[in-house]
């Protein structure tokens, strides 16, 4: 297992380099020229240009402006935008919004996923089976920020006034957060829903359930110790690799509902040009988001012990 | 799982959690001044571009902050711009070139130094000197020496470092001489690049940066990028612009959208502007009832036409477009009543303002259009370019539907991803057909809708429009000392360009902004700012 | 990989792992040796599944809507009366008119011809992409498997909204007007180069898995060339997973369009899709929901039929499922 875990992350490395250089390079190389529109209607003073182009390596090829840069994350800095503004203090402001609400979105989404899916699954072919069966469909479907306005707007002050939609720019509330973390979780509850119906589905005929029951142990005790724990393994996967999803930050939930996560910093970022900001959170997230899928794969291995790795 | 999961924990950086107070503070306190002087108001704001210096501050998201940490030698009145002494005690001039200015004594920076001539005159020079690359360095380009501290043309090296027309007499006294006679002088230094800058600033910019030092009426407290910018009373503050509240909380949105639903929630105090879902409908006055604002706001939306697209300098093609464009229509419906149509290229409020200065092609006329269109011999498409974000697409879209059907010709709406992209293409003289050219002016005058608009080679001459005649007018209007006679050579400059159409006027914008249920007042000023000196919260 | 459902890209990781099993079982009924095929065993349990029915019916009404949009409307859907401003849906216009005055039925059923193109050619373009290196990965060289295996895995790191945005951004140079084909392959172009790699996982394992049945090797033993047995005896069976991803993906990328046009850097204007329409809906969905709520509907239901055909499709040739 030691060296499994080592071969991954030495695997790790070539694909972040290749990883943030892509953006990096799509990011600076853009044939936009930086300052417009820096300067509002105006454009830029040119001592203002040079100044900047000194501070951004802007003058140097491509590929030493990266590894310059790539040397000065290694250390933790991840520089400054051009209004003078920390990157690292900008990411750490974010962050903890984006972390509350992908843990939000995803136990909302474990709850009301599993829940469905254990119902359906233990009871194929009922009307509740197909409740969920097309609901699930409908939810995945639906784009999410058209679930995000419908549902800001009539259940928030203007509509059923259920939600105060409202969330704090800074260490907002977990319940601020509920219908941001609906939104944001509302397409992988449907597939936890499916993947739990059919897991369960699935093992409900395996031998070794049969035999609980032959047993005679109580159903309860069949369903909650030995088919649950089973069917569970595959769900909790898929929401591990959710999980490094959701920390991502969500652009668009974000953005419909004006929360200050790292999805908003990168994508105000990419409007307005602050290059530094956007290969910055990229980075961060390009990492966060590798960890967490080679975590779930020792996770995977933990839980199930059929899978072994050399 | 047990260590996997402290694993994944591991993962997740922990990151410093600022945590704010909450607003308001339920604490009463009986104020004569029929408010909570101890209250926090809250107004919309959103992310500064630049470091919040005076001279680095060239746009609303930084100004907010700016213009209540450095007061001014003078203010503007809120309603129709005309100023009156705030750090200065008197300005006088005989020639409108050289202006001798006193200060007021026992006025103090936040930092308990006392504001000086000299940290004017430093201030001035900083902005300018080409070497510290502030953005509105070229607000001082009508002193005299400004050439020498940023020489135009690239790679030219300044040859001073400060500008040989500032002069300090006294502790309370300096002496400014300028280029030539600029009867608008003494309204360009209420503009924000003419803030005084403390000692404190010289000794070390970079920690001043992190924690600026102004001489205004609100001191800074602390600033969380993309949050909150958080600023307090400054108690020894001497000017007649004082506040009645202890905290400002400058909240940084990215949408209006919901910066509007906090205002009605009341987790927002004060919006200068609101979202275009709130207008349609007259929406916000059902929302807010006696709390929306109104303003006159010093700015123009034309529709410029510029000279380098091929086929485009034709008077003829100039008229017809001006012609069909059904004003009335489009600021009722896709405008939703927040603007209005204009006539002329200075919008109403401004001192020197005359009506009807485009009155014969500025008026929605089919017939007479296509009569135009017919002569001018123009063939091919139309575009309309202009950023597409922010509600700017929906009315030049409507415009150029609005030219269709008058025309006959085709019209497009082409639209930039932003505002960055779109000022690149106008800025390189890169457009293709007709573009947005709003303008929003510095300051009230007459000269900041002329100047730096059409003015040969002038930097938001996005039409790129010259005519000598034009310029020739412009300058003796610059030279003439009395402001009266001035205002007159500009109007004349005015109807020249009328006669040009170099772009087409619209509409101008109605301020309207408005406050929470916390608040008992507030104003909004020409300028779309919140007047902080009359806000008041309610106790 | 934020948002999953805009992106699409949670959509295709899920379909990616449904279609996981498919490729270890597609044979098994073969092995069996029934007399029927699995494509006929499939063909006979679909046909008389309602849902594959009501989603193929649905998938054709859209094609036709795209192909002849003016059998289903007459107006034009660039023609703007500000009279109409938003109108609320009445007799004249059954889903009222936007801002513009335009009529949302026109546009409605005009924008179902971009909107298919971007989800029909970024389809297309993943899964040939995506079969290529995944074929000729899982028959090269192990150091040149894996290193094609991290080069996927460096597009497959960028979050898709986000990747999409600034390949968007970057190329769509706004100092000319490019035209409405130069938009739309942007688009599809920046869709498929974020969305190859899950494509080449699947024809990488169901190649691997088809290399090792009894008759391929058979056929290599008899001297075949590795461009027969790639195209008679490998491609034949991997079809069927990758059929099942095409589909739900196609549905992905038309939900993806959206996503893309309502941050402003997808489809814009020449180009009327469902995308556009709820874009410029945004500011106006309080005042007048009818602007976002038909779009919406639009792209919902053919995402919808595109999904449920999918998986249909899938549990058809499963035999597990039977």
């Amino acid at each position: 297992m030691g060296r499994y875990v080592l071969r991954r992350l030495l695997q790790l490395i070539p694909v972040f380099i290749g990883t943030t250089f892509i953006i990096y390079a799509l990011v600076w190389a853009i044939p936009q020229d930086p300052f417009a529109g820096k300067c509002g209607q105006r454009p830029c003073p040119e001592a203002y240009i040079s100044a900047m182009s000194d501070k951004f390596n802007f003058d140097d090829p491509l590929p030493l402006q990266y590894l310059k840069y790539m040397g000065n994350v290694i250390t933790g800095d991840f520089g400054d935008t051009f209004s003078g503004i920390s990157v690292g203090e900008q990411i750490s402001t974010a962050y903890p919004t984006t972390v509350k609400l992908a843990i939000v979105a995803l136990l909302i989404e474990a709850l009301i996923g599993i829940t469905a899916g254990v119902l359906t699954g233990l009871r194929k072919q009922g009307f509740l089976d197909n409740l969920v069966l097309v609901s699930t469909l409908f939810l995945i479907s639906l784009p999410v920020f058209v679930t995000g306005f419908v549902l800001r707007l009539y259940l928030g002050p203007q509509g059923l006034d259920l939600f105060d939609v409202g969330v704090d720019a800074t260490d907002p509330t977990f319940a601020q957060l509920i219908l941001p973390g609906f939104v944001l979780g509302s397409t992988s509850m449907a597939y936890v829903a499916r993947l739990t119906r059919s897991s369960i589905a699935e093992n409900r005929h395996a031998d070794y359930v049969r035999t609980a029951i032959a047993k005679g142990q109580p159903t309860r005790r069949v369903v909650g110790v030995h088919l649950l724990r089973n069917s569970l393994i595959p769900v909790i996967t898929f929401l591990g690799t959710d999980l490094g999803s959701l920390m991502g930050g969500a652009i668009v939930t974000e953005g419909v509902f004006n929360i200050n996560g790292i999805g908003g910093l990168i994508f105000r970022g990419i409007q307005e040009k602050e290059g530094i900001t956007v290969t910055g959170v990229v980075t961060m997230l390009v990492l966060v988001y590798l960890l967490m899928s080679l975590i779930v794969d020792l996770l995977y291995a933990v839980l199930d012990p059929r899978i072994r790795y050399e | 799982m047990s260590r996997s999961r402290s694993v994944s924990w591991l993962a997740v950086p922990v990151a410093l959690v600022m945590t704010l107070s909450a607003c308001g503070g339920g604490t009463s306190s009986d104020s004569a001044a029929g408010g909570n002087e101890d209250g926090t108001v809250s107004i919309y704001g959103t992310e500064p571009k630049a470091n919040l210096l005076p001279a680095n501050t060239t746009e609303a998201g930084g100004s907010k902050a700016v213009e209540a940490l450095y007061t001014r030698l003078v203010g503007f009145q809120p309603e129709d711009g005309k100023t009156f002494n705030l750090a200065a005690e008197s300005i006088t001039t005989a020639d409108a070139k050289v202006y001798s200015i006193k200060l007021k004594q026992g006025w103090k920076f936040h930092d308990g130094t006392e504001v000086k001539a000299k940290n004017f005159v430093d201030a001035w020079n900083y902005g300018a000197y080409a070497p510290n690359a502030q953005q509105a360095s070229s607000f001082f380009a009508q002193i005299q020496g400004y050439d020498d501290v940023a020489p135009a043309g690239e790679g030219a090296t300044p040859t001073a470092q400060k500008m040989s027309g500032l002069e300090v007499v006294g502790d309370y006294e300096f002496k400014v001489t300028l280029k030539g006679p600029f009867s608008v002088f003494t309204s360009q230094i209420g503009y924000l690049p003419f803030a005084p800058l403390p000692d404190a600033f010289f000794a070390d910019p970079k920690a001043f940066e992190a924690k600026p030092i102004g001489n205004g009426p609100m001191k800074f407290v602390e600033r969380t990028p993309n949050a909150l910018i958080k600023l307090e009373r400054f108690a020894d503050y001497q000017g007649e612009d004082k506040v009645h509240f202890k905290t400002l909380d400058i909240k940084i949105y990215s949408s209006q959208e919901t910066a509007y639903q906090d205002l009605v929630g009341g987790k927002l105090d004060f919006m200068e502007a609101l979202p275009p879902s709130a207008k349609i409908g007259d929406k916000h006055k059902a929302d807010l009832g006696d709390r929306v604002l109104n303003a006159n706001l010093l700015g123009i939306s034309t529709i410029a036409i510029p000279y380098y697209v091929p086929g485009f300098n034709n008077l003829d093609l100039r008229k017809a477009i001006a012609l069909a464009i059904n004003r009335e229509q489009i600021t009722k419906t896709v405008l939703a009543n927040s603007y209005t149509p204009v006539d002329g290229w200075v919008p109403p409020g401004i001192e020197g303002y005359e009506a009807n200065t485009c009155a014969d092609f500025c008026k929605y006329d089919k017939v007479k259009a296509k009569e135009y269109f017919t002569k001018s011999g123009f063939t091919g498409k139309l575009t309309i370019q202009s950023n597409a974000d922010g509600g700017r697409k929906e009315p030049l879209e409507a415009a150029c539907n609005s030219i269709k059907d008058a025309l006959g010709v085709d019209c497009e709406f082409v639209g930039a991803t932003n505002f960055g992209a779109f000022r690149q293409i106008v800025d390189g003289k890169q457009l293709t057909g007709l573009s947005r050219s709003d303008w929003s002016a510095d300051y009230p005058s007459i000269e900041n809708f002329l100047n730096p608009i059409f003015k040969t080679g002038a930097s938001s001459n996005d039409s790129a429009y010259s005519n000598p005649a034009v310029d020739a007018q412009l300058a003796k209007a610059d030279s003439t000392a009395d402001k009266n006679e001035a205002i007159k050579a500009y109007q004349e400059a005015h109807k020249l360009i009328a006669k040009d159409l170099p772009s087409i006027p619209v509409w101008t914008e109605k301020g309207i902004g408005g406050y929470s249920k916390n608040l008992s007042a507030a104003k909004l000023t020409f300028k779309r700012d919140g007047q902080l000196s009359a806000f008041r919260v309610k106790a | 990989m934020s948002d999953p459902g805009a992106s699409g890209a949670g959509l295709e990781r899920a379909a990616a792992s449904a279609v996981g099993d498919l490729s270890h079982v597609d044979d098994s009924s073969q092995k069996q040796g029934k007399p029927r095929s699995l494509w006929s065993d499939a063909w006979g349990e679909l046909r008389r599944k309602p849902t594959f029915i009501i989603s193929l019916v649905i998938i054709f009404i859209v094609v036709v809507m795209a192909a002849f949009p003016s059998l289903f409307t007459s107006v034009d859907p660039r023609a703007a009366n500000l009279d109409n401003y938003l109108k609320t849906p009445s007799a004249d216009a059954w889903f009222g008119y936007d801002v513009q005055g335009y009529d949302v039925y026109a546009r409605a059923i005009y924008g179902a011809r971009a909107s298919l193109l971007v989800g029909l050619f970024s389809t297309l373009l993943t899964v040939l992409i995506g079969s290529v290196v995944g074929i000729f990965a899982s028959y090269a060289k192990s150091w040149v498997d894996s290193l094609l295996s991290r080069f996927g895995d460096i597009f497959a790191g960028v979050p898709f909204v986000l990747g999409a945005i600034v390949i968007l951004t970057t190329f769509n140079s706004p100092t000319e007007n490019p035209s409405a084909v130069r938009i739309i392959t942007q688009v599809v172009l920046s869709i498929a180069v974020l969305s190859w790699p899950v494509s080449m996982r699947i024809m990488r394992s169901a190649t691997l898995v088809a290399k090792q049945q009894d008759y391929v090797k058979a056929a290599r033993g008899l001297g075949a060339s590795p461009l027969r047995i790639v195209f008679r005896h490998l491609l034949p069976n991997t079809v069927a997973p990758v059929l099942v991803y095409a589909t739900i993906a196609l549905g992905a990328f038309i939900g993806a369009e959206a996503t893309l046009a309502f941050l402003g850097i997808g489809l814009r204007p020449p180009v009327v899709s469902w995308g556009v329409m709820i874009s410029e809906s945004r500011d106006y969905f309080q005042a007048a929901p009818h602007m976002l709520l038909f779009p919406a509907g639009f792209v919902t239901i053919t995402v919808l039929a595109f999904v449920i055909l999918g998986d249909a499709v899938r549990d058809a040739l499963d035999p597990k499922s039977r």
